[in-house]
């Protein structure tokens, strides 16, 4: 019982954490940068696709079927979704703002119907199966398989987390929040906003690719049913409960989140007759549905907030400051107000 | 090519057209893109539905198909009873989230997001109250008439082109000489100097909102009329609106309904000769090439 319990632990959590990876693409394009992403299923779809056809083995009844190793997959998905984002970003950013989440919007559309259309690389409405799994060796020991599994996405997630945490800081990510923030000033110190923005939403679109191959390793079977407007919904509700702005609050959304639609899913199948269950769950997405409004309502900043920061050197500074207390010291208060702002 | 193309083309993109006004009107007068405005299609044409149903179990009679048409009286009554709800749920969206986000100062993406989040909870509540399952307004089958010239159109067809000319006329007449269409300009050019010089603008936004559903409410019946009734019906025809609000150049009326028409016949020449399981991705075609080629749309007005 506990072994199970443990096993279905393991496999909750490595699902959480695939979302994580997509929140923390999706909090790098909106939460750092305000860009609106309203097809983030399709650049999920399109890393996982891809991944699938480099790594499966080939199949003569559709195009490829490489047979390259498992991390050549996840570079080459999130490379392509990468690329997509660039090419959607380079079309739209430089227009208004809700242009972007509407061609964004028609990505997420396109992509599912060349999943389902385009049976000779995609598989059709049937998908891709035999996606080779990390540790298939283990696969007759199921707990042992499981929590493998679950050290690489934690593995990935941690590495992610770490990279995104130095980017962020760095002055590349004092410019997105500063373009964010009052473009106008930005542009007027020389910041070529368009181009950041640009580069912002292409690495968060890679990140979200890395995301849907990873998935797709995981469960070893992608259909195109699987990245529907739906999912584009969770992760935005997973990034604004957990905070926009934080990567932190990025992944403990992700937990959360898919913990309550794990947990409701669960209730109804068990409470509700067979029948009753796709109403059910209709329902169940109208109440993330109005979680999410309420929450850009009431709590606009989520559980943990963005965080307030202005350079890693900036807390040293602040410290020498405190020992002799002179000029630096309004300038670190000048920073934070600028951050306030 | 058969010219039978341009008449199927023709009557998607009035229905396209008929939706893209609303969606214009919001973005230009409350200035965002509302993605909640495809289900108020999906709202009109089951509010239609479950008031056509009611109507008819009171009085039979109302079920007799009226002259060359499909339905009886009770559907025109039920799209009138559909018009008021629709526009009653529209702004009962507006007091709920909408309004209180422009109160409260939100930024534009802001607005956009919670847009998105009240199109999936809307589209979701009536699956869950009507089920995914397709419905339909009468189960009779018309025999389409020749037109000449090798056209052929069902009368329901012909009817729901010719309402969705007069309905375009008399928005656009509205818009430009009347006072009510004149504070809509004022409030799209500048909201801040409309309430200065006198212009409710709550009323605008008001009208905004009863104007654009009432337009979807009836593009949703006709969608639901032609084609068939499903909860998806509005998510499938977001893009398409888009496009042709975009096309068209935001907050001009007669563009919306002409980059409709251009969207309607360019999914049909698309079914004609690529195959209709593409059709979908017609409309994202025309968004890509139009934000390439002219980002203003066709008939924006300078800004």
């Amino acid at each position: 019982m506990s072994v199970e319990l443990i096993g279905y632990a393991a496999f909750f959590l490595t699902m959480a954490l695939s979302f994580a990876i997509i929140c923390l693409g999706l909090n790098l394009q909106w939460g750092q940068t305000g860009l609106f992403n309203v097809g983030v299923a399709g650049f999920v779809a399109i890393g996982a696709y891809v991944s699938a056809l480099m790594t499966t083995p080939d199949d003569p009844n559709r195009f490829g079927g490489f047979d390259l190793p498992i991390p050549i997959g996840w570079l080459g998905g999130s490379l392509a979704a990468g690329i997509v984002s660039f090419l959607i970003g380079a079309l739209t950013i430089r227009l208004r703002a809700d242009y972007l989440a509407i061609a964004t919007f028609g990505v997420a559309v396109t992509v599912q119907l060349a999943a389902l259309n385009l049976e000779h690389v995609t598989g059709g409405p049937f998908g891709i199966g035999f996606i080779p799994r990390p540790f298939a060796e283990l696969a007759g020991n199921s707990l042992l398989f499981s929590l493998a599994n679950l050290g690489v996405l934690a593995i990935t997630v941690t590495l992610l987390y770490l990279a995104l945490e130095r980017l962020v800081r760095s002055p590349w990510g004092r410019v997105l929040r500063a373009i964010r923030e009052d473009e106008t000033a930005a542009r007027a110190l020389g910041k070529n906003a368009t181009r950041f923005r640009l580069q912002a939403f292409a690495i968060g679109g890679g990140v979200m690719g890395l995301a849907g191959a990873v998935q797709a390793h995981f469960i070893g079977f992608i259909a195109p049913d699987n990245y529907q407007p739906m999912l584009t919904f969770q992760v935005w509700a997973m990034l604004i409960v957990g905070g926009s702005g934080n990567n932190r609050g990025a992944i403990l959304g992700a937990v959360l989140v898919w913990g309550i639609w794990a947990a409701s899913a669960g209730a109804i199948s068990a409470l509700l007759p067979p029948e009753q269950q796709a109403r059910a769950a209709a329902l169940q997405i109208v109440m993330i549905g109005v979680a999410l409004c309420a929450i850009l309502l009431l709590r606009p900043r989520g559980i943990l907030g963005e965080e307030r920061m202005v350079s890693r050197h900036l807390g040293k500074l602040a410290r020498r400051a405190a020992a002799e207390p002179a000029a630096p010291q309004t300038d670190s208060q000048g920073a934070s107000r600028a951050e306030n702002a | 090519m058969t010219p039978q193309v341009v008449m199927d083309g023709l009557i998607t993109g009035a229905m396209i057209g008929l939706g893209a006004i609303g969606v214009t009107l919001t973005y230009s007068i409350l200035r965002f893109a509302n993605f909640a405005h495809g289900e108020l299609l999906s709202w009109g044409a089951y509010a239609a539905l479950a008031a056509a149903g009611a109507l008819g179990s009171v009085s039979g009679g109302l079920l007799t198909p009226i002259g060359p048409f499909s339905f009886g009286w009770a559907l025109p009554i039920a799209a009138l009873i559909a018009v008021a709800f629709t526009g009653g749920l529209a702004l009962l969206v507006d007091a709920l989230l909408f309004g209180r986000l422009r109160d409260k100062r939100s930024s534009i993406i802001i607005l956009v997001m919670a847009s998105f989040g009240a199109a999936l909870t809307l589209r979701s509540l009536l699956e869950f109250i009507f089920t995914s399952k397709p419905a339909y307004y009468t189960k009779a089958l018309q025999i389409a008439l020749p037109l000449g010239g090798g056209l052929r159109a069902t009368p329901d067809q012909l009817l729901s082109l010719g309402i969705a000319a007069i309905l375009v006329l008399a928005v656009h007449l509205m818009l430009t000489r009347t006072a009510t269409g004149r504070a809509m300009r004022a409030v799209s050019e500048n909201p801040q100097l409309a309430g200065v010089v006198g212009i409710d603008v709550r009323r605008v936004v008001r009208t905004v909102w009863l104007m654009g559903a009432g337009l979807a409410a009836i593009a949703g019946i006709f969608a639901g009329l032609l084609v068939q009734i499903r909860p998806q019906m509005g998510l499938d025809l977001l893009l398409p609106l888009f496009a042709a609000a975009i096309l068209g150049g935001i907050g001009s009326v007669p563009g919306a309904m002409l980059a409709g028409l251009i969207v309607g016949l360019s999914e049909a020449l698309a079914v004609q000769f690529v195959g209709a399981e593409w059709r979908g991705a017609v409309a994202f075609a025309i968004l890509v090439l139009v934000l390439l080629l002219r980002p203003q749309g066709l008939f924006a007005r300078p800004q």
